[in-house]
C-alpha cells in the first residue's frame, strides 16, 4: 500500500506558481514605479486594492462555474443585474450598497426565472439563458435611458455599470467588498465538501442524503453575490469574463480542485489589480476590458504552456513519443531481419530497413544510433550489444503479454491493466510471471 | 441467504412518468435480503428510472418505497449506489482516492471534513477492486473500466446494506467485469442485497441468483431459476429474443 505523501513534483510546481503570481502582485506597484515611472496616488492604490480582493473573490468562486458549465449561467446572471441597479437608484438613489443589493435581487430572480422556464416548458437551457439574458438587459438599457431623461437626477456614472469603472471606487466601497467577499470565501471553505460533492456527481449526493437542491441554490447564490459585487469593477457585459478566465487558467496548472480554487484565486488578483490600475491611471480606458484583456492574456499563455495539459507541452510530448515508438518498431525491424539471416548481430541493408519502416525508420534510426543501439557499417545496419539485449527482452515481454491475456483466466492469474510497454514483471507478482514463462517454454517445445 | 423473509426492498405502486408518458408503470417490487439481482429489460424499460425512483432521485408520480420497513429518508444509510459511469465529469480535477472518499460523505453529514480513518477506509476499498496503485492519480487518467471500479469502491466505503447499480458492467474489460463479479458475490456472501441493470443477458443466469424483468411494467421478478424462462424474456422483449439469443441463454449454468 502506498502511503507516502509527501509532495508531489506536480504539487510543488503549482505551489511555485502561486506563490509567484501572489509575489508579483504585491510587487505590481512599486515595479511599476520604479519601471515606468509611474505616479500612486492614494486613489490609485485603493482602486488598485479593489480590483485585487474582487478579483481574487471571483476567481476563487468562478472555479465552480466553470466546472458546473455554468460559464453561460453566470453571463446571464450579470447582465440580469442591470434592470436592478436601474430601479435601486429610482428608489434609493445613488447610494452603492443600494444599487448592489437591487443588482443582486435581479440577478437572483433571474436564476430562479430560469429554473421555473426549465421546469415549466420544454425550452432547452441556451435558449432559456438567452431569453432571461436579453430580457433582463433590454429592461435595464430602457431603464437607464430613462433615469437619464430625468432633469436634474445625479445618474452620472450609473452607465459605468456597463462596462465597468474603477476610478470610480472609494475606500468605503472597497471594505464593503472585503466584508462581503470575506463572507463569501468562509461559506466557501464551509461548505467544501458539500459544493465538491454536488459539483462532480450531484445525483450520487442525492444518493447520499446531501439535499442537492439546497446546495445548489447555496452555491448560485454565492455566485451571484460574487458577480454583483465585481459589477463596478467589470461591468454587465464582460463580468462572466472576470468570473470564469482565472479558473480556465488555472484547471490547466493543476488536477486538484484545491488548489485550481486558489490558483484562481491569485490569478483573478493580478489580473483585477492590474487592470484597474491600468485603467485608473487614464480614466477613459474602461475598467472591464482592461481587466478581461489582462485576464485572457493569462488563460492564453495557460493553454500554450501549463505542463502537462499545455498546447506546447503536448506537442513536446507527442513528438518525443513518436520518436521513442520510431526507435522500438525499428529495433523490432532490425532484430526480426537479423535472426532470421544468422545472428542477431547480422547487418541489415539501409534499403531494406527504410524501405520497411517507411519515414518512422529515418527517425528510429537517428534515435538508435543517438542511443549507441545500433550502428551503420558497410554492410548495412547493425545492432549493438545493448541493442540486442533490448531487442531480446522487449520479444520476450510482448510474448509474456500475448500468454497472459491468453490464460490469465485459465491460470487464474491476478487482474492487471495490459500495458504492454511495461515490464510484465513490473505489474505482475513475481510468481505469476513465473506460471507465464512455464507456459512461454511449454509452447516452445509443442 | 439470512433470511427469506425479509424484505431489503419492498415498492409498492410506484409510477415515475416524464412529460404524461410513463417511465415505469404500477411496480410492485418484492426484494429479500441477500438477493443478488439482475435488472433488465429492453432500452426505454425504465431500468434505470426504477433505481432512481427508489432512491428518491427523480419525482414519484405515485406509489411507495421502504428499505428494510422504514421510509427512504430513516434508511439512507443502509443505501449504497453505483450511478452509471457517464453521469460524471472525468475531467474533474480530483484524483481517484478522493473520488472514493467521497462515499463517506454522506456518514460524515455537513461540514464535517475526511480525515485519517476516512483515508484508510478509502484506500482499503481501491485494495478491493484493484486499484490501489491509481490512488493519486487524476480521474481522467483511468481508462473506463478503472472508472467503474472506483465508482465501485466508492459504493464499497458506504458500507450499505442494500446497493443500486446503474449498468456498472456497460463497457468494460474483461478483468474489470471478472472484478466486478467477484465483487458481488462476496457481498453476497456477506448478506448484502444487490440489484444491478444489466444488459447482457447471456450471462444473467451467471452472475444472479434473482432477476426481475421490466418493461414499463415488472413481467416478472423472482429466483433466476423460476423467473428467467424464454416466455417471460419474450414477454418482456418481444419476438426478438428467440431469435437473437434462442433457448442456449437460459442454458448457461442456472443456480
Amino acid at each position: 500500500m502506498k502511503a507516502t505523501r509527501a509532495p508531489s513534483h506536480e504539487d510543488r510546481r503549482v505551489w511555485l506558481v502561486i506563490g509567484g503570481i501572489a509575489l508579483i502582485s504585491l510587487l505590481l506597484i512599486p515595479l511599476s514605479q520604479a519601471l515606468f515611472g509611474l505616479r500612486f496616488t492614494y486613489t490609485v492604490r485603493v482602486v488598485a486594492l479593489g480590483g485585487a480582493i474582487l478579483g481574487f473573490i471571483s476567481g476563487a468562486l468562478g472555479c465552480f462555474a466553470v466546472l458546473r458549465g455554468e460559464s453561460l449561467l453566470g453571463d446571464a446572471l450579470s447582465h440580469a443585474a442591470l434592470p436592478g441597479v436601474a430601479i435601486a437608484f429610482l428608489l434609493a438613489g445613488r447610494e452603492l450598497s443600494a444599487l448592489l443589493i437591487g443588482a443582486g435581487i435581479a440577478s437572483w430572480l433571474s436564476l430562479r426565472f430560469v429554473a421555473a422556464l426549465l421546469a415549466t416548458t420544454r425550452i432547452k437551457r441556451d435558449t432559456a439563458l438567452g431569453i432571461v439574458l436579453a430580457s433582463f438587459f433590454a429592461a435595464g438599457i430602457a431603464l437607464l435611458a430613462y433615469i437619464q431623461s430625468i432633469p436634474d437626477a445625479s445618474q452620472a456614472g450609473l452607465d459605468h455599470f456597463i462596462f465597468g469603472q474603477a476610478a470610480a471606487i472609494i475606500e468605503s466601497d472597497v471594505r464593503l467588498a472585503s466584508g462581503a467577499g470575506l463572507v463569501v470565501l468562509c461559506a466557501l471553505a464551509l461548505f467544501w465538501k458539500e459544493f465538491k460533492l454536488v459539483t462532480f456527481d450531484a445525483e450520487f449526493a442525492g444518493a447520499n442524503g446531501f439535499r442537492t437542491g439546497l446546495i445548489n441554490t447555496l452555491l448560485s447564490t454565492l455566485i451571484v453575490v460574487t458577480i454583483v459585487l465585481g459589477l463596478q469593477l467589470a461591468g454587465v457585459i464582460l463580468m462572466v469574463g472576470m468570473l470564469i478566465a482565472p479558473g480556465i487558467a488555472a484547471r490547466q496548472w493543476t488536477n486538484k480542485l484545491e488548489q485550481m480554487v486558489i490558483l484562481a484565486a491569485v490569478f483573478g488578483a493580478f489580473t483585477g489589480g492590474a487592470g484597474a490600475v491600468v485603467s485608473a491611471l487614464d480614466s477613459d480606458i474602461p475598467t472591464g476590458p482592461m481587466i478581461i484583456v489582462a485576464a485572457f492574456i493569462v488563460v492564453l499563455l495557460s493553454l500554450a504552456l501549463a505542463p502537462g495539459r499545455g498546447i506546447l507541452w503536448r506537442q513536446l510530448r507527442m513528438r518525443a513519443n513518436r520518436r521513442v515508438f520510431a526507435a522500438l518498431n525499428t529495433r523490432r525491424d532490425l532484430y526480426r531481419y537479423a535472426l532470421a539471416h544468422g545472428a542477431a548481430d547480422s547487418p541489415v541493408p539501409d534499403d531494406f530497413i527504410r524501405g520497411v519502416g517507411h519515414r518512422s525508420a529515418e527517425l528510429g534510426l537517428r534515435q538508435l544510433q543517438a542511443e549507441s543501439q545500433a550502428t551503420l557499417g558497410e554492410a548495412g545496419w547493425q545492432l549493438s550489444e545493448s541493442g540486442i539485449e533490448l531487442a531480446r527482452r522487449d520479444r520476450r515481454n510482448q510474448r509474456l503479454w500475448a500468454l497472459y491475456r491468453r490464460y490469465a483466466h485459465e491460470l487464474s492469474l491476478p487482474s492487471v491493466t495490459e500495458d504492454r510497454e511495461a515490464e510484465i514483471a513490473s505489474l505482475l507478482p513475481a510468481d505469476a510471471v513465473a506460471k507465464l514463462e512455464a507456459k512461454l517454454v511449454e509452447r516452445a517445445d509443442a | 441467504m439470512d433470511n427469506p423473509n425479509i424484505l431489503a426492498l419492498s415498492v409498492d405502486d410506484l409510477t415515475v412518468a416524464y412529460d404524461e408518458k410513463p417511465a415505469i408503470w404500477d411496480i410492485d417490487l418484492d426484494v429479500p435480503e441477500g438477493a443478488l439481482m439482475a435488472i433488465v429489460g429492453p432500452n426505454g424499460a425504465g431500468k434505470s428510472s426504477l433505481i432512481k425512483a427508489v432512491l428518491n432521485l427523480i419525482p414519484r408520480a405515485a406509489g411507495t418505497v421502504s428499505f428494510y420497513g422504514e421510509p427512504y429518508e430513516a434508511a439512507r444509510s443502509l443505501v449504497g449506489y453505483v450511478p452509471q459511469r457517464g453521469s460524471v465529469d472525468w475531467d474533474f480535477p480530483t484524483s481517484v482516492l478522493d473520488v472514493v472518499t467521497m462515499g463517506l460523505y454522506g456518514k460524515l453529514g455537513w461540514f464535517r471534513r475526511p480525515g485519517k480513518a476516512e483515508r484508510a477506509l478509502a484506500l482499503g476499498a481501491l485494495e478491493q477492486v484493484g486499484l490501489i496503485d491509481f490512488a493519486d492519480r487524476q480521474i481522467s487518467q483511468l481508462s473506463g473500466g478503472q472508472q467503474q471500479r472506483a465508482f465501485l469502491a466508492r459504493a464499497l466505503v458506504q458500507d450499505a446494506q442494500i446497493y443500486f447499480m446503474d449498468e456498472p458492467f456497460a463497457a468494460v474489460d474483461a478483468v474489470t467485469e471478472n472484478a466486478i463479479v467477484s465483487i458481488l458475490r462476496q457481498l453476497n456472501q456477506r448478506g448484502k442485497t444487490v440489484l444491478v441493470v444489466h444488459h447482457d443477458l447471456q450471462t444473467v443466469a451467471e452472475y444472479f441468483n434473482w432477476v426481475t424483468l421490466l418493461n414499463v411494467e415488472i413481467i416478472a421478478s423472482g429466483p433466476t431459476a423460476e423467473t428467467f424462462t424464454l416466455e417471460n424474456l419474450r414477454k418482456t422483449y418481444g419476438g426478438r429474443v428467440s431469435s437473437l439469443h434462442g433457448g442456449q441463454l437460459l442454458a448457461a449454468g442456472a443456480p
